[in-house]
């Protein structure tokens, strides 16, 4: 299902030299075609290897034009069905037509605090380098579950 | 001076501490290492730290896309049942030492991700309670919790790149090949990669590095070939780095024999757990037989592993396989079934939610499998969806244990001393018993993993990964701290290992006008057609799906003739672009891993993995011969592979497995 790139709403992000799409997908694929010589489409991305998609949908949830959707893989699945997201910032909804017509629509959270508010170290204890040897983590000075002594036969 | 194709400019950088990879287990160990440094710095040691990803941190690693579960969350549990479970359903040979280590630090990393704002399902009354406070999660397993996972990565990255600060981050550089200490031909000094971005070659030099790229797919013709060949089930972007580039530097491999099957939805290759656990359906025929029950016989050819409770991941597989031979196809999951006998007790609001609950397992992590639904308008309820055994994969996090062989925990009783029959055989560079001084440190000075990496354990998952990559991180400053006036020295020269990366680049532009057609010269070959001829040789000589996952020595004798042609043959990819050259090195990695699993089920003279994979000529489990390692080194001067032997030692008690 290699995701495609609709030429009504592409504007290749404002004609930076990084789309959005291009940034995110972990596989490389999407480019953007600056002066329209691969796809007759100037200033707009494209995949440039579908049969290499996962479908993993990160450039389809990121674009901010929301000019990116799957056409399910050709050589697999009959023709007309869709499966589209609409990412927030705490949620993410679906909207799936099946090929017969039938709609089905999901809501689901994402996450619980706000992008980009972690506080990665924030009352959490300093490492304590006299353990840098031994296990555990420095959030715990030890390790998370100790188990039960008699369970290690050889000791 | 910008560079140019053909002409990069190089960039060298000296660290004292190199990340390779972006997932999960990279992102553990950024943020682990920060309190760490932090205190080598007070007493006057100052690392310093570079993350280098081939992708962007938000979206790389196996949940790129999301998941909807996360698979290791003690809880309440010992970390021996944890080692247990990880050794039944890894046929018995696993190391007790790296599984139980795992099992005792796995649930903080859970704890930080909900922290960071992960949705993590809770039991009625425990809403809004934290795992930490003693929240009850919703359990879709012994092992496994229900999360609202779309996001896992995106919060997991932003915290892994607030720790380490973006200034010591770089994307979009793809790592190709480590290279040795000048002085110490079993230490690392350095790597080299190149920007997919800009015409740009990174060489790094270093005391430590962190290699954590991922498992291996795409080395078996997949089962789909043409636009659904990416609808990998673990992601199409593992290409075996990890495993190439640590046999190359001389580490030492274990297991590579391993590989996994995963029985999924078919041809979308979406998640089974929840509608076997959460939702209570069973695999049928096409007759609706139950075939765990009916060939329920079949697991007592295989004690001690077919008894227990929950018997090992590849005799469910075997099960299934029997009745695909025998004609019984196509396999089921009998979703209206279970639907039906869950309506019973439940009112069509708490039906409803059901139905939500099954569609985000597949819009969490497998969205293409809803894809096949809306297209073959499949709706569970009404109609069963078919099963498949996918192509085969390789890696050291999910139900498999190949990788490499690392220094374990010291206080847990492994073995400190190497005592069998086959002992001698072991190169004597190499080291005895299960550690060696530092955490999660291979055979090779300096080079550490986690993840898909670390082999002979498996079943971490993503926490798992996540909290592997933390206890390598720690290890790693240790190690620099201990050896801090240390001076790396590259073995190789930067311009040689410069034309080498680049190679491909040169034989596309040395030959390009020869022919007309771009894809069509004799003097090179594309990465693609490269990738598939891997494919097919595997698939039909190594035991992929074309023969029903069954191999014997005589076809492997022809894999191991057209592999070594294969290999040379890899001098000659081209590469068109950069894209390509990424391509071409992915490829290359393949290759190799590729190679070690083949050298490795040929050294194993039995079926370890029924369901996995069939050695035709040695059709079974042989407990007196094989219980044990297979590890092996490869000398990239010779380009040949060494298996040989080491000991397995419980150190949990097995038996209570089968009580």
């Amino acid at each position: 299902m290699p995701t495609f790139v609709r030429t009504d709403k592409c504007d290749g992000c404002k004609g930076q030299d990084k789309t959005a799409c291009m940034y995110i997908c972990p596989h490389d694929l999407m480019k953007l075609d600056q002066d329209g010589s691969d796809t007759g489409h100037a200033m707009k991305a494209y995949n440039q290897e579908p049969e290499q998609c996962w479908e993993c949908y990160s450039c389809v949830k990121i674009c901010p034009q929301q000019a990116i959707e799957c056409r399910h893989y050709a050589d697999v699945v009959p023709m007309g069905a869709s499966v589209q997201p609409l990412r927030g910032t705490d949620s993410i909804m679906w909207t799936i037509k099946f090929r017969n017509g039938n709609m089905k629509r999901f809501k689901f959270p994402i996450r619980t605090t706000s992008e980009g508010s972690i506080d990665p170290y924030g009352n959490k204890p300093a490492a304590d380098i006299a353990k840098i040897g031994e296990a555990g983590f420095f959030t715990l000075g030890g390790v998370q579950k100790a188990g039960n002594p008699s369970e290690l036969i050889r000791k | 001076m910008a560079g140019e194709f053909g002409k990069p400019e190089i960039v060298e950088e000296e660290v004292d501490i190199l990340l390779i990879g972006g997932g999960m287990g990279a992102c553990g160990a950024a943020y682990e290492i920060g309190p760490w440094l932090d205190e080598a710095k007070k007493q006057g040691i100052d690392l310093k730290v570079k993350l280098v990803d081939k992708a962007a941190m938000d979206r790389s690693g196996a949940v790129a896309q999301g998941l909807s579960a996360i698979n290791t969350y003690l809880g309440e549990q010992d970390p021996a049942d944890y080692a247990r479970m990880v050794s039944n359903d890894l046929m018995g040979i696993t190391r007790d030492d790296l599984a139980y280590d795992l099992g005792r630090h796995v649930d903080d990393s859970v704890h930080l991700f909900e922290e960071w704002g992960l949705p993590i399902w809770k039991q009625p009354g425990d809403e809004g309670k934290a795992l930490v406070d003693g929240g009850k999660p919703v359990r879709s397993g012994k092992w496994q919790i229900m999360i609202n996972g779309e996001s896992y990565k995106w919060i997991v990255a932003e915290a892994a790149k607030k720790a380490l600060g973006t200034d010591r981050i770089q994307e979009r550089v793809f790592i190709v090949k480590l290279v040795n200490d000048k002085n110490d031909s079993n230490r690392i000094a350095g790597a080299i990669g190149f920007s997919v971005r800009e015409h740009k070659v990174f060489v790094y030099k270093f005391k430590a590095c962190l290699l954590v790229a991922g498992g291996c797919v795409n080395i078996f013709r997949p089962r789909s070939v043409g636009e659904g060949t990416g609808r990998a089930w673990y992601p199409v972007w593992n290409a075996g780095s990890t495993y190439a580039m640590a046999a190359e530097a001389g580490a030492e491999l274990t297991m590579m024999e391993n590989r996994f099957v995963p029985a999924r939805f078919k041809d979308g290759y979406g998640p089974v757990g929840a509608w076997f656990l959460l939702f209570k359906a069973k695999a049928v025929n096409a007759f609706g037989e139950v075939y765990m029950d009916t060939n329920k016989e079949l697991l007592n050819d295989y004690p001690p592993y077919g008894q227990a409770a929950v018997p090992a991941s590849c005799l469910r597989n075997h099960l299934m396989m029997k009745e695909m031979r025998e004609g019984r196809g196509p396999i089921y999951m009998d979703t209206v079934s279970a639907l039906g006998k869950l309506a019973e007790t439940m009112t069509p609001k708490e039906i409803k939610h059901l139905e939500a609950e099954a569609w985000e397992d597949f819009l969490d992590m497998c969205i293409g499998q809803a894809g096949v639904w809306a297209g073959e308008n499949i709706e569970p309820e009404k109609k069963n969806s078919e099963l498949m055994p996918t192509e085969p994969y390789l890696l050291g996090s999910h139900s498999g244990c190949c990788g490499i062989w690392v220094s374990g925990p010291t206080d847990v009783g492994a073995p400190t001393a190497e005592e069998h029959a086959d002992a001698g055989k072991i190169p004597s560079h190499l080291p005895s018993g299960w550690n060696w001084g530092y955490r999660s440190m291979t055979t090779v000075k300096g080079l550490f993993t986690a993840a898909d990496g670390v082999g002979a354990s498996g079943h971490k998952f993503s926490s798992g990964s996540h909290a592997e990559g933390r206890l390598a991180a720690k290890a790693m400053v240790q190690f620099c701290m201990d050896n801090k006036d240390h001076q790396p020295e590259l073995a190789d020269s930067v311009a040689d290992l410069v034309d080498e990366i680049y190679r491909p680049v040169r034989n596309f532009l040395e030959s390009k006008d020869y022919t007309t057609a771009i894809d069509v010269n004799p003097n090179y070959i594309t990465p693609k057609m490269l990738q598939f001829r891997l494919q097919k040789v595997m698939d039909e000589y190594v035991a992929g799906v074309s023969t029903m996952y069954q191999t014997n020595a005589k076809m492997m004798e022809v894999a191991e003739m057209k592999l070594e042609m294969l290999k040379e043959d890899a001098l000659k990819m081209r590469a068109k672009d950069l894209h390509e050259l990424l391509r071409a090195w992915e490829n290359y990695h393949r290759i190799l891993t590729a190679e070690a699993h083949m050298k490795h089920i040929q050294f194993r003279e039995e079926s370890r993995y029924p369901g996995f994979y069939y050695r035709m000529d040695y059709n079974f489990v042989d407990e007196t011969n094989w219980k044990c390692f297979v590890n092996s080194i490869y000398d990239k001067t010779t380009k040949t592979w060494n298996c040989f032997k080491r000991a397995h030692v419980d150190i949990v008690d097995k038996s209570k497995l089968f009580k």
